[in-house]
């Protein structure tokens, strides 16, 4: 890949690839891939294969589809092109991309599909996939992210995984996963699917569990009409709106910072650290659901959200070499406590819901980042219920012992403060709390914890809670955040994310640590071995009429 | 405390009375040092006012202030040499580049255990050498022992100022550890062997101040060089006072040698032992023995830590910039010395390696003009008898030689062998005896024990007589 800079931002009038076509509790979104408007030059993306401009389009209609339509109950996902659903990743895009892209590229998929699967579980707005022709590798992998999924039976379409025989990879987006975890397809059926490059079509499809209905074209239409009728009942989101809209971000760049409306990101690039910096509502926040629709995108709990977000992506993909994220917050800890309230009086109104299903998947993405993650706690900053998180989400953090002793109006000692947010609302991966992660296995300490809700504790309190790593006093703390920064900055990239991989994770596993460690985890070794990627390799030789030259042992 | 009395109670040149952070780190680290050093400093005469020398400013006027005083109000100071301006790196990956006024993070945990373990050592030998006053020869002997010990202590605090500046929490931590090892303690010793060791008399002083002291010149010498400005500094200033120490030692093992010699010609024997005397054979075995533990301080002949710390610019070799090579030595090799079961060999290794095996040779080189010295008075006394380095694989510990017995002549021999002539190589039972016997406090001004000869001259241009200690 070049070095262009890679865009998250977009909406409906510019996308590309997707059209969204909403009737009612009903909306439609058709992939319809225009095959010159990759994101690189140097390759098409011919039959509906997509690269990551196609994806972030897709995240982008996955955001807009749960904030702006409210009544939208069931969202169905179809192929644009004749005889074909989707065609999977683009070969030519992935042999071409540098191994930091590609892996950061299926992370962004992957989260992709399984905000999908967090729609239909939690927001009650049910994905179905419409597979009007041939879902090939990635293609199927969408619509594995759905609910439900109906296949044309045209004696021609077909559901396939081909990777392995074509390509020598993985399917990226958690195929091998869902087809076992959560559509319970036999291993040993799993497995001839997974190696057959034509795959499976129409009644064997459905009795594999691969998909879970066909119906011949000519009533293929009726039979998502009746899904439809029959998810649209189940779901509580409310017949009306409105929703809120997803204005562009409040953003300036200035050189290595970034600025947004509540918070900002600055890089160091000798010391190799990005420098978020979170900042407390300034001004009254809504009290009640129709003051939060009446503020929408404006209200401070929403746009801290989706600036984190926004942040975490352009850092990812723009700023590979910036290993270590350091998280500091600025402001009145009250401010962010009493924005946060209205979230927990009003669970069910259907935009606080999606507002904490956006920070719990905002901040999961912070714990699939392979960076280093730091947590700076000083006085003036406002690490309060959701803010917490970010200190519960750091591989380390620092928070000050005492206050600045040598200035002359010394502030406030730090504080920290869990709430209610802190016990649940924002899931792992792993299916806990970052609270349940952090005292896995002791519950007496997590009690412990757990019974400071709503207290403001200082450093020495925190550290007794076991909230923060470390708590130095003024005198140290400079030496100690330098150092430790520096250090961090000085060891082996590769071995930092696969420690901090192996630590942020404790406890259960769940379809998303199989699919973020196991698959993943797999995929990125794949990705570095000549089999895949040398030379003679699959990705190299496919469409070349050769075949790939295999280093035939096992390792 | 105002900036005054800040500065009179711990003299500096750190601008300590501006640095409140620092002040505050050292304020509760003091008292511990206060308490350690009642409680494991000299183990008499801690009230006695002691004529000693005291730093109070790097410069030539400051840095030897001579007045009595007693041991406790000794003001240990912090001194760093002045900046060398505009100050590059000498040797290493980071050649060329600006001297490090902090500590890069990538750097930490080298850099701070090569000071702990520099700073280990300063505390463990006035803990070895705590008794020893109690039968000091004369009052300038026992003069020369405290100020040693004072000036160890302030080595001490130059190696805690850094950790507390630089290091951060895990600095200070070290700083109190350095307090709570002791030299000797079973579960709770110093950090190199060499240091947990009493110091039972005075010719086992004067060998350790001459050999081991010299062992932390030359560790000194190449901290000095070392990337990191305030380390480097503060050697310089430490290696200044670190002279004094092996004045002490050649010139003590000088005067053992020639009060042998008065003593020889005087019964006209080479036998003064019944005289209260040391024969120049027992003082060989004691250098033997001194020698060899202090060659053990220079670690393994090949080293990857060493290579290393090179490379990182962390610590050089002795005076790095004088010597004439590249300051790299990534493509350079070197010979080292190598015991098998067939004999002693060599074996060529990447220079990197064997940094730690230059730095020994350097310091053999050094140790031998002492012998000189003594030899001299020996043969001007008309004795045949010369005073020699062991081979560097006798009676070692640590490296190649570990696990083999070679002679002082630098034959391996059998273990059968080593064990016929150990008494004869080593001091034997008989011979610490017969320096025990000898040890008796002689408190007399200008007076002197029966064992060893006065010293040529006084201290700061005193006469002998000279109250040095007041009792």
């Amino acid at each position: 890949m070049s070095d262009l800079e890679i865009e998250f931002e977009t909406s409906p009038e510019q996308y590309r690839h997707w059209v969204v076509e909403i009737d009612r509790e009903r909306a439609t979104l058709t992939m319809n891939v225009d095959p010159t408007a990759g994101l690189r030059d140097g390759y098409e993306l011919k039959t509906n294969s997509y690269d990551l401009g196609v994806d972030i389009e897709l995240y982008d209609a996955v955001q807009r589809l749960r904030f702006e339509h409210p009544e939208v109950k069931v969202v169905v996902v179809t192929g644009g092109l004749d005889k074909i659903f989707c065609a999977g990743a683009n070969i030519g895009m992935l042999a071409g991309a540098t191994h930091e892209h590609k892996v950061n590229f299926c992370k962004f998929t992957n989260e992709t599909r399984n905000s999908i699967e967090d729609a239909t579980a939690h927001s009650s707005q049910v994905w179905i996939a419409a597979v009007n022709g041939t879902a090939a590798g990635g293609g199927y992998e969408l619509a594995l992210a759905c609910d439900e999924i109906l296949l044309v039976d045209d004696r021609a379409s077909s559901v396939s995984l081909p990777e392995i025989p074509l390509l020598a990879v993985l399917p990226g987006t958690g195929g091998l996963t869902r087809v076992v975890e959560k559509r319970h397809v036999r291993r040993d059926l799993a497995d001839a699917f997974a190696t057959r490059t034509e795959g499976v079509r129409g009644r064997q499809a459905v009795d594999w569990g691969l998909v879970d209905q066909t119906a011949p074209l000519s009533s293929f239409g009726n039979l998502i009409d009746e899904r439809v009728a029959a998810r649209a009942v189940e779901s509580d989101r409310p017949d009306l709106g409105p929703g809120i809209r997803l204005v562009p971000l409040d953003r300036t760049v200035d050189g290595d910072s970034v600025e947004y409306s509540a918070m900002s990101v600055s890089i160091d690039r000798r010391a190799g650290t990005a420098t978020f910096t979170i900042a407390a509502p300034d001004a009254p926040q809504p009290a009640t659901p129709d003051e939060l629709i009446e503020a929408g995108a404006g209200a401070w709990v929403l746009r801290c959200a989706r600036e984190l977000d926004a942040a975490v992506l352009h850092l990812r993909f723009n700023e590979t070499a910036i290993g270590t994220w350091v998280f500091r917050t600025e402001g009145d800890a009250d401010a962010v406590a009493v924005a946060e309230q209205l979230l927990a009086d009003h669970p069910d109104h259907w935009l606080v819901r999606e507002i904490r299903l956006y920070w719990a998947r905002t901040l999961k993405r912070l714990d699939l980042s392979a960076r280093s993650l730091m947590t700076l706690i000083e006085p003036g900053s406002c690490f309060a219920g959701v803010l917490a998180e970010l200190v519960l989400a750091a591989d380390r953090s620092f928070m000050l012992d005492g206050t600045w002793e040598d200035l002359d109006d010394p502030p406030e000692p730090a504080t920290i403060r869990l709430t209610g947010a802190n016990l649940g609302w924002f899931a792992m991966s792993n299916g806990l709390s970052r609270l349940q992660t952090r005292f896995w296995g002791r519950p007496a300490a997590l009690a412990a914890a757990e019974a400071t809700v709503g207290t403001e504790l200082e450093a020495r309190e925190a550290a007794g809670a076991e909230l923060v790593t470390f708590a130095p006093d003024d005198i140290d703390w400079d030496d100690e955040v330098r150092i430790a920064l520096e250090e961090r900055n000085s060891f082996s990239p590769d071995a930092l994310t696969a420690m901090e991989a192996n630590y942020r994770f404790v406890g259960p596993e769940t379809m998303e640590t199989k699919i973020f460690s196991r698959l993943s985890a797999w995929q990125n070794w794949i990705f570095q071995r000549p089999n895949a990627v040398g030379p003679n390799g699959a990705l190299q030789r496919f469409g070349t009429g050769s075949r790939p030259d295999f280093d035939t042992r096992r390792v | 405390m105002t900036i005054v009395d800040i500065n009179a109670k711990i003299p500096n040149n750190v601008d300590l009375a501006d640095d409140r952070r620092l002040q505050r780190a050292l304020e509760g680290w003091q008292p511990k040092f206060i308490r350690w050093w009642e409680e494991l400093g000299p183990v008499a005469f801690k009230r006695s006012p002691v004529f000693l020398r005291t730093a109070i400013d790097v410069g030539r006027e400051g840095w030897a202030n001579f007045d009595h005083v007693e041991m406790p109000d000794y003001r240990w100071g912090i001194f760093l040499a002045e900046p060398e301006p505009d100050r590059r790196i000498a040797f290493g990956d980071h050649q060329g580049d600006d001297a490090w006024q902090e500590i890069p993070g990538e750097y930490r945990a080298d850099l701070q255990r090569l000071i702990v373990v520099q700073g280990d050592t300063e505390p463990a030998s006035v803990e070895q050498q705590q008794k020893l006053c109690l039968t000091a020869p004369s009052l300038y002997d026992m003069r020369n022992l405290f100020q040693v010990n004072v000036e160890e202590g302030r080595h001490l605090w130059a190696m805690v100022y850094l950790l507390h500046r630089y290091f951060g929490r895990a600095g200070r931590d070290e700083a109190d550890e350095m307090l709570e090892r002791h030299s000797g303690d079973t579960d709770n010793p110093r950090i190199l062997g060499a240091f947990n060791e009493e110091t039972p008399d005075w010719l086992s002083f004067y060998m350790f101040t001459y050999f081991t002291d010299r062992d932390g010149k030359y560790q000194l010498a190449s901290l000095r060089e070392s990337a990191f400005d305030p380390l480097s500094r503060t050697c310089d200033f430490m290696l200044k006072e670190e002279a004094h120490h092996m004045f002490v030692g050649a010139s003590g093992v000088g005067r053992v040698v020639q009060r042998t010699l008065e003593l020889m010609h005087e019964h006209d024997t080479d036998d003064v032992h019944p005289h209260g005397g040391l024969n120049l054979d027992l003082i060989q075995r004691y250098l033997n023995f001194h020698y060899a533990v202090s060659l053990d301080l220079f670690g393994a002949e090949t080293s990857t830590n060493a290579a290393n710390y090179f490379a990182a610019g962390l610590k050089g070799r002795f005076q790095e910039e004088r010597r004439d090579d590249d300051h790299v030595l990534r493509d350079a090799t070197r010979l080292v010395p190598e015991a098998t079961d067939d004999g002693i060999g060599v074996r060529e290794v990447p220079q990197l390696a064997a940094l730690n095996e230059t730095l020994r040779e350097d310091y053999t080189e050094d140790c031998g003009k002492g012998l000189d010295r003594w030899n001299r008075s020996i043969a001007e006394a008309g004795v045949d008898f010369e005073l020699r380095l062991p081979h560097f694989g006798f009676n070692r510990n640590v490296g190649t030689f570990a696990g083999h017995h070679v002679s002082p002549d630098g034959r391996m021999v059998s273990d059968a062998q080593w064990h016929a002539n150990a008494s004869d190589w080593l001091p034997s039972d008989d011979d610490k005896a017969h320096v025990k016997s000898l040890q008796v406090a002689v408190t007399e001004p200008g007076k002197m024990a029966g064992w060893v000869a006065p010293p040529a001259t006084g201290i700061n241009r005193k006469p002998l007589e000279f109250e040095y200690v007041r009792l």
